[in-house]
């Protein structure tokens, strides 16, 4: 089959790979009708994640039809549409009886990696590194998707994949970053990064309930999609306002009750402190370029709370403690628990309360994959998200 | 290798020592590492005396002429010596002065070798002489390192050579059903990552067939030293086995319905002692992660069912030589 792999550094190219079989009596193997390029496969593709190796298959947002199943899979048949969550849940330990899937104690066969780097492991993940357990991903034409009796999402006849595709990661991951902020009447809420997760953190903040929502971003086309789809109430060009400035005065002086930072590692910053940052990273003083993190931090009013669902991978220098400390904000954050949304933002989805593929702007083929990324990455042609059919 | 310390981690736990509670308490960071501290801090002293009190004959038995700015340096030495010895044994946490050592080992070589440039040396005293430094040098250096870091509850080295290796994982399943699967030893191979088969060979006892290092076969009768239904399982390795060891698992019900802890403790005396263990840390073997690791997939199979896997072992998920689509 044809398969999207990393070959290194800002190089991947579809390839003939093996077709994946059934490995565990729990597995089932998934013709994909759709699949995207994620903002956090962009950290992928710019060697940002470590343990990475060359031909890896990535991709972690997919759906398809159902071609077979391990004995113990009870409930999907071949034929069923099915949505796949981008953290692979067992279902049975405490973490996934709390709730909290994408933390699964047992799905992530490299977890000593991760406990290395990061004290104890995460679930698992498609095509993410080895680190969170070197499954192949979703940018395919089939995938193994383990414990499939507990994770994929049955799609109701008639639904187009575009409704459907963006409950595996970026719809839930957005509504969770607003869930977080725990959103009261007459609330405002700052956004940093519109790209997809972002637009759809706007959109979940004002489904539940935000006055305002302040989207902030570097690209025209991007503040304009936030204004006009998503909800946003004010927009703002850090390349061209200040921040912290034009915040404190859109909140009466007290600033956002709540920020999420939708940017995570790769934040860019224009001027000195921009280029300093990125010094840093380079010569890995720190992992992560942390400016939209900070802001954050500095910006959101006394009280409030920070909600992160940009990717972070390692260590960041110059943290405000002190503003976080001092001013009693509380930080909230995690790889989404996608499993606990996908049901419930379906049905907004059939209600009409939200229509998803708002964020689409380019549909390729898979073969194009390498383009795909490409253009994501540069935001050549107003690319905001790129959907592959295999 | 004496028996004595195998079997000892089933009577410690039998004496309630095993509780993480008591290990932490003690902090014990492997008695062998202090008891070697002591021993380099009188020699230290033994030495730095000899070279304060008769720098002329130390000299020459070391093969330099007892003339000129040797017998100064000698008792510069000296002093140098007393003080790392007098510093190791007068500290509780002696790191610092056995890295003292160290540096002062680095400073003899170095006065050994513009020794060799003299005139009128023994060129074979100062040979046999670097040598003993050098080794002393290794052996200062292993001390440090041993003694300078916090000890570790995973894993210790006794004072007799075994080493002791503990870990601890919660489980989502009751301690019942987790205590029959570990209780039918002919499920071992399955989470236990180098056990190859386990045949019952009496009512208490069972032959086990593993991988060791290196790929080779390790073969062993077990047997089973205590069991109380529910709560614990002991046994000890029988005979004259490369891998001489003892252990026992313990499921313990966590508060307020949270699953069953379970503690595994194993003490094996690697054939070769404390150096054998030694030379395994430094590349990179680590027991007590092989444990972890063990430990990682009994809990998947008693909580999914399955051991998990990332994809098919024999057929990867890897670009085929023939390259682009």
């Amino acid at each position: 089959m044809r398969a999207t792999c990393w070959m290194g550094k800002t190089d991947v190219r579809v390839q003939q790979v093996p077709e994946p079989t059934i490995v565990n009596e729990r597995d089932a193997i998934v013709r994909i009708s759709s699949t995207a390029i994620c903002g956090s496969d962009l950290h992928l593709y710019n060697g940002f994640v470590p343990t990475m190796q060359s031909g890896d298959i990535v991709g972690h947002e997919f759906m398809g039809e159902v071609v077979e199943t391990g004995p113990a899979v009870q409930n999907l048949k071949a034929g069923d549409r099915v949505v796949v969550p981008f953290p692979i849940a067992c279902g049975a330990c405490a973490q996934c009886r709390r709730g909290l899937f994408s933390l699964c104690e047992n799905t992530n066969p490299n977890a000593w990696m991760a406990e290395k780097l990061w004290g104890y492991s995460p679930a698992g993940i498609y095509g993410y590194s080895h680190l969170t357990g070197g499954y192949p991903g979703g940018q395919a034409e089939y995938a193994r998707v383990p414990f499939a009796d507990v994770n994929p999402l049955k799609i109701p006849a008639g639904m187009a994949d575009e409704q459907a595709l963006f409950l595996s990661d970026i719809l839930p991951t957005g509504y969770m970053g607003a869930e977080m902020c725990n959103i009261q009447p007459g609330d405002t809420l700052a956004v940093w990064g519109c790209g997809p997760v972002g637009q759809f953190a706007i959109k979940s903040a004002r489904l539940l309930g935000a006055e305002g929502v302040i989207a902030i971003d570097r690209f025209p086309y991007r503040l304009r999609i936030a204004r006009e789809r998503a909800g946003a109430t004010e927009t703002i060009n850090y390349e061209e306002i200040d921040i912290y400035d034009a915040l404190k005065d859109l909140t009466g002086g007290r600033g956002p009750d709540a920020c999420i930072d939708a940017v995570g590692l790769e934040a860019h910053l224009p001027g000195a402190l921009g280029a300093y940052g990125r010094i840093k990273q380079a010569t890995g003083l720190e992992s992560d370029r942390p400016h939209a993190l900070r802001e954050a931090i500095m910006a959101c009013r006394n009280g409030g709370t920070v909600s992160i669902i940009g990717v972070y991978g390692g260590f960041i220098d110059k943290f405000p403690i002190g503003s976080l400390m001092n001013r009693s904000l509380t930080i909230k954050t995690g790889q989404c628990h996608v499993q606990r949304y996908m049901k419930p933002l379906l049905e907004r989805i059939q209600k009409g309360e939200i229509d998803p593929s708002f964020v689409i702007t380019h549909r390729l083929r898979l073969d194009e994959a390498a383009r795909g990324y490409d253009m994501f990455l540069n935001k050549y042609d107003d690319c905001l998200k790129v959907v592959l059919t295999p | 290798m004496a028996t004595r310390g195998v079997g000892s981690v089933v009577e410690m736990a039998r004496r309630g020592e095993g509780d993480s509670d008591a290990l932490l308490r003690r902090g014990n960071r492997g008695a062998r590492s202090e008891q070697l501290a002591a021993g380099l801090g009188w020699f230290s002293i033994g030495l730095g005396v000899a070279e304060l009190v008769a720098p002329h004959a130390v000299a020459r038995a070391i093969g330099l002429k007892g003339r000129g700015v040797t017998p100064a340096l000698t008792r510069l030495c000296g002093l140098r010596e007393v003080a790392s010895g007098a510093g190791i044994l007068s500290e509780r946490r002696p790191a610092a002065w056995v890295w003292s050592r160290v540096v002062g080992d680095v400073m003899d070589l170095a006065l050994l070798a513009a020794g060799f440039a003299a005139r009128g040396a023994n060129r074979s005293r100062l040979a046999v002489a670097t040598a003993a430094v050098a080794g002393v040098t290794v052996v200062d250096a292993l001390c440090a390192q041993e003694l300078a870091g916090p000890s570790r509850v995973s894993v210790q080295t006794t004072a007799e050579g075994t080493l002791r290796v503990r870990r601890r994982t919660t489980v989502n399943r009751p301690p019942d059903a987790l205590y029959r699967f570990w209780r039918d030893f002919s499920n071992a191979p399955r989470f236990m990552q180098r056990v190859e088969a386990v045949q019952a060979s009496g009512e208490r006892r069972t032959h086990w067939r593993a991988k060791g290092p290196a790929g080779l076969a390790v073969e062993w009768d077990a047997e089973l030293t205590e069991e109380r239904p529910g709560e614990l399982i002991a046994w000890r390795s029988l005979g004259d086995t490369p891998f001489r060891h003892s252990g026992i698992v313990r499921f313990e019900p966590a508060p307020a319905g949270r699953g069953t802890v379970v503690t595994v403790e194993m003490e094996y005396a690697p054939p070769g002692g404390a150096v054998t263990a030694t030379a395994a840390k430094l590349i990179g073997y680590a027991p007590e992660q092989q444990l972890q690791e063990d430990l990682r997939r009994f809990k998947q199979i008693m909580e999914t069912g399955l051991v998990v896997m990332a994809q098919s072992p024999a057929e990867p998920s890897r670009p085929l030589a023939s390259g682009g689509a």
